[in-house]
């Protein structure tokens, strides 16, 4: 029998694992001498204030439900892939790749080739891994982490010596071809007569990601392959006992998990610089860590926990511009102290609410 | 390449190492007692900001080391609290503790010293300077091997040759005292070190603290031996090619010492050289930047020997009751 009710369970204890994370950090805002209710208020304003800070924002949020989703379908079947920065970016590579192949005639053709192309090349990266993991049982946690370092080398390589524009100092490809832009928020909501900042990033890859979430609630928790994934995740044992077969569901995750990352070269490289830059991924492929964590691998959870950090990436770069004292590294100790509530410390919280929880379900019988 | 630019890549290679070293053997006692670090990055980098910030500050550089040591130490004690007594997952604690040394070290510094997350230039007393080891005039004079001393060995700050001591130092406790076999035993099979009435808690408290003080010197060897002051990210990875390090030499101290001579000589020759050329094939400094990761996946592999780490690494120990 469950100690807690399973709203105790998905919501109360990630939102104190939140406010905790939260209150620490304003102690760090008060420890600069700033005024950390002032600093929420500006934090807030700056992502969500106006539809510019929203385009950013959701922008964001959308690189984060693809690498978040990334880590929690490799969560389901206990695999802790953290090399969802690598992956987006070879991910991106691919993106790049298939929009620089042929003059696109529309996006509406290019869109489905490039999402091949950012699946295909994200999974490529996530199997070597998977597979050492699987066949040689190699911790797939110091692989991923050495593939993140070979990724970079990787496209730093690329980026220098082959797909320069010649003549070019810039280390990045050339820009794409008109047909391979993706709509915005605001050509796409001015179809419809919604007026929205003509300049944020927000653009068609944010629907994409609202669909990748379905599809991975759908994959887990309504087919067998997502059964058999939580099967294993919950007891490799009882899997293998049942017939499912360790290698086959560790690949399978591995290289969805893979995919999901590498989809976030539609958003970050297609939908905003329409060309492939050093370090497009910028430390995305990480919190995604923290969105799976905060989302408890849910895509739901996931969704409201990318949006949150969505808002802290946007709202952080704000306040950096108000108070210059409180820079946009402000984000990473937040990242950090969510990722050490939620991931590491999550039994300091979730011990003693669940012997309150037991108390009072001892007076209540 | 001649003989004296040899020897210059052999001294950067010492350099280079030392810091790898350092956090590699500070792995090795946390990992031999069942506690995955990977930390190391984190700990390193506060440990650089602390001892170069407070070098600067009090123009000492012991007090800087001794306040680097103590930072990379609580951040050693918050990795201690969360995966041994709360029982947490190590891996993600440790993923915590890198972003949590990014952010506030470039946090704080700007606000003490406002130069966009760096420290004021190190010079004097607030750094530690080359020392020049005994003899030297004389074995010197004699060929071959006078330069390899003079060059080579001689003219490091002393936290290199500390780093070199901490070898033997570790081998010895490791496998030549009682605390070495309870530390490698609770990292096999903390149940036996239990029955045994010895606290597996203690063990792997100590293990960590003393994971947090290499760390710590490591750290420091970066901002005040090896550069003169504190940049963001300067750790740039090392943390990680330690960790690689560490199971390229499978968690043994003589193998580690190796293994960071190896990959600092990577890094010593990717710095110097931009291209490679061996056997008419062309080496980008990328291919060598990547290499120590490739080494440490194919090692992984298993293709290579194959590294089985500590039995009990990762997961909180229970006790039955």
């Amino acid at each position: 029998m469950d100690t807690m009710p399973k709203w105790a369970d998905v919501i109360l204890i990630p939102l104190i694992n939140l406010i905790l994370a939260l209150l620490v950090s304003g102690l760090v805002v008060l420890y600069i001498g700033e005024n950390p209710i002032e600093a929420i208020g500006i934090l807030l304003d700056g992502a969500v204030g106006s539809t510019r800070g929203w385009g950013y924002t959701l922008f964001y949020a959308t690189n984060f439900i693809f690498t978040g989703l990334a880590v929690s379908v490799a969560f389901h079947a206990r695999l802790f892939n953290i090399g969802g920065e690598g992956q987006a970016a070879i991910g991106g590579l691919g993106v790049a790749l298939v929009s620089l192949s042929v003059n696109w005639p529309h996006w509406t053709v290019a869109l489905p080739f490039a999402i091949l192309g950012g699946a295909v090349f994200g999974a490529a990266w996530a199997a070597i891994p998977a597979y050492l993991q699987a066949r040689r049982g190699s911790h797939i946690v110091i692989t991923t982490i050495m593939f993140n370092f070979i990724a970079s080398a990787l496209l730093v390589y690329l980026l220098v010596n082959v797909l320069k524009v010649p003549g070019s100092m810039a280390p990045e490809t050339a820009a794409f071809p008109k047909g391979a832009h993706l709509p915005n928020a605001y050509e796409v909501l001015g179809w419809f007569g919604i007026p929205f900042n003509k300049f944020a990033p927000l653009n068609i890859a944010f629907l994409l990601a609202v669909i990748c979430c379905f599809g991975v609630w759908a994959l887990i928790w309504r087919t067998r392959l997502g059964y058999e994934i939580r099967a294993y995740g919950h007891s490799e044992a009882a899997a293998v006992y049942a017939g499912i077969r360790p290698f086959r569901i560790t690949m399978i995750a591995m290289l969805i998990s893979g995919a999901l990352a590498g989809l976030m070269g539609i958003n970050a490289v297609m939908g905003e610089a329409e060309r492939l830059v050093i370090d497009s991924v910028q430390g995305a492929g990480f919190v995604g860590i923290a969105v799976a964590l905060m989302g408890r691998s849910h895509p739901l959870g996931v969704f409201l926990a990318a949006i949150l950090f969505g808002i802290l990436t946007q709202g952080g770069i704000e306040l950096e511009f108000e108070i210059p004292a409180v820079s946009r590294e402000m984000i990473l100790v937040i990242q950090a102290l969510v990722i050490l509530f939620t991931g590491a410390l999550e039994n300091m919280v979730r011990m003693p609410v669940e012997k309150l929880f037991l108390r009072l379900k001892k007076k209540a019988g | 390449m001649d003989f004296l630019t040899l020897l210059q890549i052999l001294d950067s290679t010492l350099r280079l190492a030392t810091p790898l070293l350092l956090a590699c053997l500070a792995g090795l006692f946390s990992e031999r007692s069942g506690i995955f670090d990977i930390g190391l990055e984190g700990k390193m980098l506060i440990a650089a900001f602390f001892s170069a910030a407070i070098a600067a500050t009090t123009g000492s550089v012991w007090i800087g080391l001794m306040a680097g040591i103590s930072a990379s130490v609580v951040l050693a004690l918050l990795h201690g609290l969360a995966s041994i007594t709360f029982r947490g997952d190590q891996l993600i604690s440790g993923v915590a503790i890198n972003f949590l040394a990014a952010g506030l070290t470039v946090l704080i510094s700007e606000d003490w010293f406002q130069q966009g997350g760096r420290t004021p230039q190190l010079s004097g007393a607030a750094r530690f300077n080359p020392i020049t080891l005994p003899l030297t005039d004389t074995i010197g004079a004699i060929p071959v091997i006078g330069p390899i001393y003079t060059e080579v060995l001689s003219g490091h700050t002393i936290l290199v040759y500390l780093a070199l001591l901490a070898v033997p130092l570790t081998w010895y406790v490791l496998f030549r005292t009682r605390f070495g076999l309870r530390l490698r035993a609770v990292g096999e099979n903390p149940g036996a070190v239990d029955t045994a009435g010895v606290s597996v808690t203690r063990l792997r408290y100590t293990a960590v603290i003393i994971a947090g003080i290499l760390c710590g010197l490591a750290g420091a060897y970066l901002s005040t031996g090896f550069s003169a002051g504190f940049v963001k990210e300067m750790s740039a990875g090392r943390g990680f090619i330690a960790l690689a390090a560490l199971i390229f030499a499978k968690w043994r101290p003589w193998q580690a010492l190796g293994a960071t001579l190896l990959f600092g000589l990577l890094d010593a020759l990717g710095t110097r050289y931009q291209n490679i050329d061996i056997l008419g094939v062309n080496l980008p400094v990328q291919f060598m930047q990547a290499l120590p990761y490739i080494l440490t996946v194919i090692i992984l592999a298993g293709f290579v020997g194959k590294a089985i780490p500590p039995r009990a690494g990762g997961e909180p120990y229970v006790k039955e009751r």
